[in-house]
């Protein structure tokens, strides 16, 4: 999958800034950076993922609640497409 | 039968065993006990015999009170992960009127504790919470190491008689850089193995993970086991057909507590921690379930251990 809908990088960006707790600014993080080397914690997941959960009105399934999901601005537009097509 | 049945049949035993005998005295609640003359004989020669084997640590001893203030609770993260353990304490914040409510309301058997206001207290998950308070905002020159032993409260009544509410952790936290905390939780977790087997417990030394509540807390358990990140000292208290015990654990907390409480190393980035620590009345319940109910009667082998000389014998 390479082409996200501009709505879901968009809310993702927004949930990353709100609650990212990331040590450098959004803007400078491309899609594809590693979002654990740029300060993102476990513990920060948490509130990015009820974010973005809330913000795209999906459910991310069990099956994609690990680390890997939340690696990558591109791997968590990945997790929201599959989300929404396991619905 | 299923599995839960034999289970919670084999708490009831042990439960009726401890309390036929005099070693604990059920109070009222599920996991509040008494704990009489011979379980506090032990606790106190295990606890002895475990400063004795860490006091090649040379830790720092500190103590901190039952109850947290709410922005130190705040900013540990516990309730995001833990809600279901977390407790608050309330209190009453009223004048007359709200005196006289609360007599009526009590006198109709009501819940009166609903009229209570949160007064800015939490009950102390763990023994180790408040060390970060203390070192909160400091620039550490070199490693530090700790020795704590404290009251614990988490909300998880249950009938099985090792899952209390209100407990003591002793734990050995170190705060410092992250080869010497990952080396310390090794060191202190194979030598807490160590003792745990001279006293007879057939503990296992396995990767585990913390019961973070609910969907979002399935990434933080998966993270660390994926990491790696804890270790539990787990006892077969109820045989080997059944879940095993954990009696403590040895954690690698990263820079998670440094980042929140702003605890820096010599370099100026955050500290990483560890801690080694047990559960003291799980141990204490572990011996007794394993080597009868009466201190008197346990194995020579355990009983010259935890009491040295003839001075010190039970």
């Amino acid at each position: 999958m390479t082409d996200h809908a501009d709505g879901d990088l968009a809310a993702i960006r927004e949930a990353l800034e709100k609650f990212g707790r990331l040590n450098r600014p959004l803007p400078e993080i491309a899609d594809d950076d590693d979002l654990f080397a740029a300060g993102f914690t476990s513990h920060a997941t948490v509130n990015v993922m009820l974010a973005i959960e809330d913000a795209l009105a999906i459910e991310f399934p069990d099956e994609l609640l690990n680390r890997t999901t939340f690696a990558s601005i591109t791997a968590l537009a990945n997790a929201a497409a599959q989300s929404r097509g396991s619905r | 039968m299923s599995v839960d049945a034999v289970l919670e049949l084999e708490w009831a035993r042990l439960r009726a065993d401890l309390v036929a005998a005099g070693v604990v005295v059920d109070l009222g609640a599920p996991g509040l006990y008494a704990q009489g003359p011979d379980f506090v004989r032990a606790y106190r020669a295990f606890d002895a015999l475990l400063e004795r084997t860490f006091a090649c640590l040379d830790a720092e001893v500190w103590q901190f009170p039952a109850v947290e203030a709410r922005p130190l609770f705040e900013r540990t993260d516990y309730v995001a992960s833990f809600p279901q353990l977390t407790a608050a304490l309330v209190a009453f914040t009223g004048g007359n009127p709200e005196h006289a409510e609360l007599i009526r309301v009590r006198s109709d058997g009501g819940r009166w504790e609903e009229l209570l206001e949160p007064a800015g207290v939490l009950m102390s998950p763990a023994a180790c919470h408040q060390l970060y308070g203390v070192l909160a905002g400091t620039r550490l020159e070199r490693s530090r190491v700790f020795d704590l032993h404290g009251a614990c409260y988490r909300h998880e009544p249950s009938p099985d008689p090792l899952r209390m509410q209100a407990f003591h952790q002793h734990e050995y936290p170190y705060v410092g850089d992250a080869a010497g905390a990952l080396a310390h939780r090794d060191d202190a977790g194979a030598r807490m193995h160590d003792l745990l087997l001279g006293l007879g417990l057939a503990v296992d030394y396995q990767v585990a993970n913390d019961p973070f509540f609910g969907r979002v807390g399935r990434v933080l358990a998966r993270n660390q086991l994926s990491a790696a990140a804890k270790y539990e000292l787990t006892c077969p208290v109820f045989g080997a057909d059944q879940p095993p015990v954990a009696l403590g654990s040895a954690n690698y907390h990263g820079t998670h507590f440094a980042t929140e409480f702003s605890i820096t190393g010599p370099d100026g980035e955050p500290a990483h921690s560890s801690c080694v620590g047990l559960g003291m009345e799980r141990v204490v319940l572990a011996l007794f379930a394993g080597h009868g109910m009466a201190t008197a009667d346990w194995p020579d082998a355990v009983r010259s251990r935890l009491w040295r000389g003839p001075g010190e014998r039970a």
